[in-house]
């Protein structure tokens, strides 16, 4: 039971945070969970491809995550406390919008969090490739991705799909 | 306001609750790959006309301000708007539905398997792309932001406070939070 409140505060508490969507949680979400919940991060990269390569939002990977801690309950637990704090407060922010209108506060408000959590995606990507690039391989995989999703059109799955086929026959026959 | 005294001739133009589930249900179940907010704005905007290409941009913002991912606030909005309280749940609820069966049914077999060594293999490539992925994302989203020098500055030091200092998040942001707002505060005319 404890685990579950635990979990309820940890997940509503990065809801409320997930200024600029999920990705500026990321490195927050993985220490907390490395620390107090003792998933590794090498597991926190692998369960955060599984919700890349889902329909949907993609930080629905918080339910594998729940279900990893505490089964199916753990994950209903999960789902309920990340989306639903975050979606209370956008609820009620665009009830108050339609009241108020436009104010130049508002525009100040979002100029001065985009950079922010710009800034926490950032850190982002550095925490999931902290444990993702391990070798050369991998660090190849990932700049190819990159540079096919700016430079191409092609449906990111089938870059995640095909790197993930592609780097373990490369890291099978070559370790 | 006038979006208010259009709301009766609006309702004509208003959907049924079901409806308005099947049509976000079928975005949550194709949008592989991100760009959900896309798909989104073809439903709402251009394929039902359910909001005006204003009031889409208007949520959007909203939607960006608030925490919370930007797809699911568009649909809580976008709900809210159409058909009030049990719009915004459905909708949010027909979003998020296909992607938890999914995720959900993929995380059983990992955490039923994992360890397995070929499975280890396959999700290091994966994660690898899905590492590139988010750079590509966070560069396409920062956008104008890269060159512009006020910008820049708050990334950057957001970034140290977090990942070189290792601060906790609400601590970055209060930190981050009041010294943006100061370097972007409204500049009063006259």
């Amino acid at each position: 039971m404890s685990l579950l409140i635990h979990l309820v505060w940890t997940f509503a508490l990065l809801s409320i945070l997930a200024v600029g969507g999920g990705t500026a949680v990321l490195p927050e979400m993985q220490t907390i969970l490395a620390h107090q919940f003792g998933i590794d991060h090498t597991q926190f990269v692998h369960i955060y491809s599984i919700g890349q390569l889902a329909p949907s939002p993609n930080m629905l990977m918080v339910l594998v995550i729940g279900y990893q801690i505490a089964g199916l309950i753990g994950a209903g637990v999960v789902l309920l406390s990340f989306f639903l704090p975050s979606s209370l407060m956008c609820f009620y922010m665009g009830r108050l919008w339609n009241r108020f209108g436009e104010s130049p506060w508002r525009r100040t408000i979002q100029n001065a969090l985009e950079p922010t959590s710009i800034g926490l995606m950032c850190s982002g990507v550095y925490a999931v490739a902290k444990a993702s690039v391990v070798s050369s391989i991998t660090l190849a995989l990932a700049l190819t991705t990159l540079y096919l999703i700016l430079r191409t059109k092609i449906n990111p799955v089938l870059v995640i799909l095909g790197s993930g086929g592609l780097g373990a026959l490369l890291m099978f026959y070559l370790n | 306001m006038s979006s208010q005294l259009l709301g009766n001739v609006r309702q004509a133009n208003s959907p049924g609750l079901r409806d308005l589930f099947i049509q976000f249900l079928t975005i949550g179940a194709v949008s592989f790959g991100g760009g959900i907010i896309a798909y989104e704005r073809i439903l709402l905007v251009e394929k039902r006309q359910w909001l005006s290409a204003d009031e889409f941009m208007a949520y959007l913002a909203i939607g960006q301000t608030m925490p919370g991912l930007n797809s699911v606030n568009m649909a809580v909005l976008a709900g809210d708007h159409l058909r009030g309280v049990l719009g915004a749940i459905v909708a949010t609820l027909g979003l998020i539905l296909p992607g938890s069966i999914f995720v959900l049914g993929i995380g059983l077999i990992y955490v039923n398997t994992a360890d397995h060594p070929s499975i280890n293999l396959i999700l290091g490539g994966i994660a690898a792309a899905a590492t590139g992925l988010l750079a590509a994302i966070t560069y396409k989203i920062g956008d104008a932001h890269w060159r512009h020098v006020k910008s820049l500055a708050i990334i950057i030091f957001t970034f140290i406070l977090m990942s070189i200092f290792k601060l906790a998040l609400p601590y970055v942001i209060l930190i981050m939070a009041p010294i943006s707002i100061y370097l972007y505060r409204p500049i009063k005319s006259q």
